[in-house]
């Protein structure tokens, strides 16, 4: 399948700045290039695929070496000197698990050593109930377990103490549901035969029980998937009253003495820290990014918001198939030449007997710090390209060939992430229990994110989706011999305004479907300086997403309540839990798409793409430059390598009371959709016939002209599938022409409005 | 066929669907009557258990048949036909899913 797979550690660089590429290469040793990348798109019958080598002092021959991903979220409490040992003991905590039917999975687990020592509270095989593994080193272990089975989703108290005198070990199992005839109960107490624990220097993890270092990342085993709420380890065998009193949000002083730690899992809901109530101080941090801010097991449904009653949203939600850091070690590293002009690139790896294996890591090459180099400048949408980051919707989902109106196409990279789970999925994926996966990295290979790809998701033809459709747009400017600057969704999160503000025109890409607030209000006030804005796709400012504050390269993304959506955020869970913000729609969030590119998201469907006609706005002598040399009946975008049309997949429409400006052109829409168009949901308070492409209004993008404050503008084409009409006939057809009239006149600096 | 089993199982296509065949044949993908569509949403909507999909050999020119296994994880199986078009593609796996609902063996 594939030999090479790579990443790299961002996703924008400028000049003089150096940027890394990790490597997992099968093949003993693998050729790098680097290339400016023009056209991803790999069909005979459009423009042809184009790259340019790019000659720098880090393309050549490497070693190759197999790098793997170890996958699943914990919590780990470092090795300290003030970690007490463990003679007696009891572990307890709240759990809500949700796969109890699979593999041994740990819950609290102090264990270590070549030969394993220590304990495991965990939940035995194949939901064998709450259980206690004691490990006396050089192999030997005692497992014991009440042997009654746990519901899936509901929430338990669960504890085991082990008296290093006696041999005693206690097992308790309390099910916090009111449901009747389930027998999932028990206190069982049994007598050990080892008579003491082996000494380790293992960390303490929760939700997996440690394995091994391994090139600086702690690897373990034993993954949980489920929520753990207030995790406590005392240092001798409590009775069940002092359980309950340990299992208080807070530490009760009698018990100061007596406890190793105390981990309060709400006190640092947007952070990667864990803090410990207890007097030892053993604090911790998460691994391969759980999800935080999960309702636990006290939670009322009175507050919706866990900034408001953080005590109640005290669990944390681990998952054997979270990844945040794949932490590969360093294979190349690329200190980009001063003079390398800004635009879209990629590291090129090729290994195996004729180089015939490739992997592709792209990025963008910035301007230089503070300076634009042009007056035009492409936001390249890498927070949505993340969302979709190795996304298993095409080998998993029964859905996919009623969206595409065909059969699913595999690429050879959809075929190794099929298998390769560990390579973590995307935010229209669940994960491996069924829970909705709220975050993605780019902290690791992104194999729908190439050149070359085709995605299920990209219309008949070229069947391009994000990144490499977007190539398009990249084709068009170097054809037409614009000069423009490249920055990606981070600069403007990151930077504000000030990543944009040189410039007379931004660009969108085909699908800028995800923006943080600060994204937001970074575009909002260049245009309100007199910005002028090409959205040159659909489905653009859908969802609110977050970064996180303390570590780069993750988002998170609440499915909450409304939308599009391919899991739904569970009822209390509906706010970030790395900022606080609610998630979900942007229009839910009193901000809807119209507000700020003057259309948005209003059906979709992934078959065959459609045209434009005109309407009467566009004939309005103010802004007829803007169809120049189009017909009056001529119909636009009838044509296409993107489902044969420049009308297709998602698509925006105006409407002034979503917020569309009342100064607002329209100019053209859409028509004659299939029925595989369907109405957005957020759009049905009531579900009724007729929703379909063949009759419904609602199923039509709306290609829209306006002016902003300040001599600024706004042009929207409203569909994924423009840029892909652009090269049609070598750039001389309608789309092109309308596209080359709006950036002409937008980058001239004249006023818009004949 | 497994993988026809549970989805949309309201709807088997009757005698009178025959005519959606020839309407399939010359336009497997794109506009279609309201009939022809909702035999391919029993068609397409299959859950994944050996569900047909297509693994792209040389892109926009060469596809070769495959299955999935509906467990996440496991390898798609690769079957040996390979086809030219997509719409050669379809019209085989649409003749495999009408046998699998209807019993009846199209021509190709």
């Amino acid at each position: 399948m594939m030999k090479i797979t790579a990443y790299a550690d961002r996703v924008s660089v400028a000049p003089g700045e150096t940027i890394n590429f990790m490597v997992n290469c099968e093949a003993r040793e693998f050729r790098a290039d680097f290339v400016r990348l023009i056209c991803g798109d790999m069909n005979p019958d459009g423009p042809g695929y184009q790259e340019r080598v790019v000659r720098t002092p880090a393309n050549g021959i490497y070693k190759g070496r197999k790098q793997v991903i170890h996958a699943g979220s914990f919590v780990e409490i470092p090795r300290a000197d003030n970690m007490p040992a463990l003679g007696s003991f009891t572990l307890q905590a709240f759990i809500w698990p949700t796969t109890p039917e699979r593999g041994a999975q740990a819950l609290i687990s102090h264990w270590g050593g070549r030969n394993g020592g220590g304990a495991v509270l965990g939940i035995a095989p194949e939901n064998g109930g709450i259980s206690l593994t004691l490990g006396g080193g050089r192999g030997r272990s005692e497992t014991f377990s009440t042997g009654r089975a746990l519901l899936a989703r509901e929430w338990y108290f669960v504890a085991a103490s082990f008296d290093a005198k006696t041999k005693k070990v206690v097992i308790i199992q309390e099910p916090l549901h009111t449901h009747v005839g389930t027998r999932d109960a028990a206190v069982t107490r049994a007598t050990a035969k080892l008579t003491r624990l082996a000494a380790h220097d293992g960390p303490v993890t929760m939700a997996a029980r440690f394995q091994r270092f391994d090139a600086g990342r702690t690897v373990c085993d034993q993954h949980y998937n489920g929520k753990i709420d207030s995790p406590r380890i005392a240092t001798r065998a409590l009775d069940r009253a002092e359980m309950e009193t340990l299992r208080a949000p807070t530490l009760d002083r009698t018990l100061a003495n007596d406890v190793f730690g105390a981990w309060d899992f709400s006190a640092d809901i947007s952070s990667v820290k864990v803090s410990d109530l207890s007097p030892h101080r053993l604090h911790g941090h998460v691994v391969h990014m759980p999800a935080r801010g999960m309702t636990g097991w006290n939670w009322s449904g009175e507050e919706m918001n866990w900034r408001h009653a953080p005590r109640e949203y005290g669990a944390i939600h681990f998952h054997d198939d979270d990844v945040y850091d794949a932490a590969w070690q360093v294979d190349v590293s690329l200190t980009v030449p001063k003079n390398l002009k800004s635009g879209l690139y990629c590291a090129r790896l090729r290994c195996g007997d004729d180089l015939e294996d490739e992997d592709y890591v792209p990025f963008a090459v910035l301007p230089p710090r503070g300076q634009a180099t042009a007056k035009i400048c492409f936001v390249l949408p890498t927070a949505s390209y993340m969302a979709y980051a190795n996304e298993h919707m095409g080998t998993d989902a029964p859905i996919a060939q009623l969206l595409g109106g065909r059969l699913v196409e595999h690429e050879r990279q959809d075929l190794y992430r099929n298998v390769h789970r560990e390579y973590g999925a995307s935010c229209y994926d669940v994960h491996s229990d069924g829970s909705g996966v709220c975050h993605s990295s780019r902290l690791r290979p992104i194999l729908n994110m190439r050149p070359k790809y085709k995605s299920w998701l990209g219309g008949e033809g070229s069947t391009l989706w994000q990144f490499n459709a977007d190539t398009h747009i990249i084709n068009w400017l170097e054809n037409l011999g614009y000069e423009y600057d490249v920055i990606t969704d981070e600069e403007l999160h990151y930077e504000g305004l000030k990543a944009i503000e040189p410039y007379r025109v931004v660009l969108s890409s085909s699908h800028p479907e995800y923006h943080s607030k600060q994204m937001w209000d970074a575009l909002h006030a260049w245009q309100q300086r007199g910005g002028r804005f090409m959205y040159l796709g659909a489905n653009g400012w859908y969802w609110r997403i977050a970064y996180h504050d303390e570590v780069p390269g993750i988002i998170e993304v609440r499915r909450n309540e409304d939308g599009i959506r391919a899991w739904e955020a569970r009822t209390g869970e509906y706010y970030h839990g790395f900022t606080g913000e609610y998630g979900g729609l942007w229009r839910r969030n009193g901000r809807p798409p119209q507000q700020i590119v003057g259309t948005g998201f209003t059906a979709q469907g992934f078959d065959i793409s459609s045209y434009y006609v005109r309407k009467p706005d566009s004939f309005k002598k103010e802004v007829r430059w803007i169809m120049n040399g189009v017909g009056a009946d001529e119909r636009i975008g009838d044509f296409g390598l993107i489902g044969g049309g420049a009308a297709g997949l998602e698509l925006d429409r105006a409407d002034r009371a979503l917020g569309t400006p009342p100064n607002a052109y329209l100019l053209a829409s859409s028509e004659d959709h299939t029925d595989i168009y369907l109405v957005v949901c957020e759009e049905l308070l009531i579900n009724y016939p007729g929703t379909g492409g063949q009759e419904n209004d609602l199923v039509r993008a709306d290609l829209v002209f306006y002016e902003t404050a300040n001599g600024g503008g706004v042009f929207a084409t409203s569909s994924i599938a423009w840029p892909g009409s652009l090269a049609h006939d070598n750039y001389k057809n309608n789309v092109s022409r309308i596209t080359k009239n709006v950036l002409d006149r937008f980058v001239s600096g004249k006023p818009l409005l004949d | 066929m497994a993988e026809l089993n549970e989805a949309h199982e309201n709807y088997r296509p009757h005698a009178d669907d025959r005519r959606l065949i020839e309407e399939f044949k010359q336009n497997p993908i794109g506009h279609h009557s309201p009939d022809l569509q909702r035999l391919l949403n029993r068609m397409r909507g299959a859950p994944m258990a050996d569900k047909y999909c297509l693994v792209v050999i040389k892109p926009n020119r060469e596809w070769q048949l495959a299955r999935t296994t509906g467990k996440a994880g496991e390898p798609v199986k690769l079957l040996g036909r390979r086809f030219t078009s997509q719409a050669e593609a379809e019209w085989y796996v649409f003749r495999q899913r009408w046998k699998a609902l209807t019993g009846e063996t199209l021509r190709a």
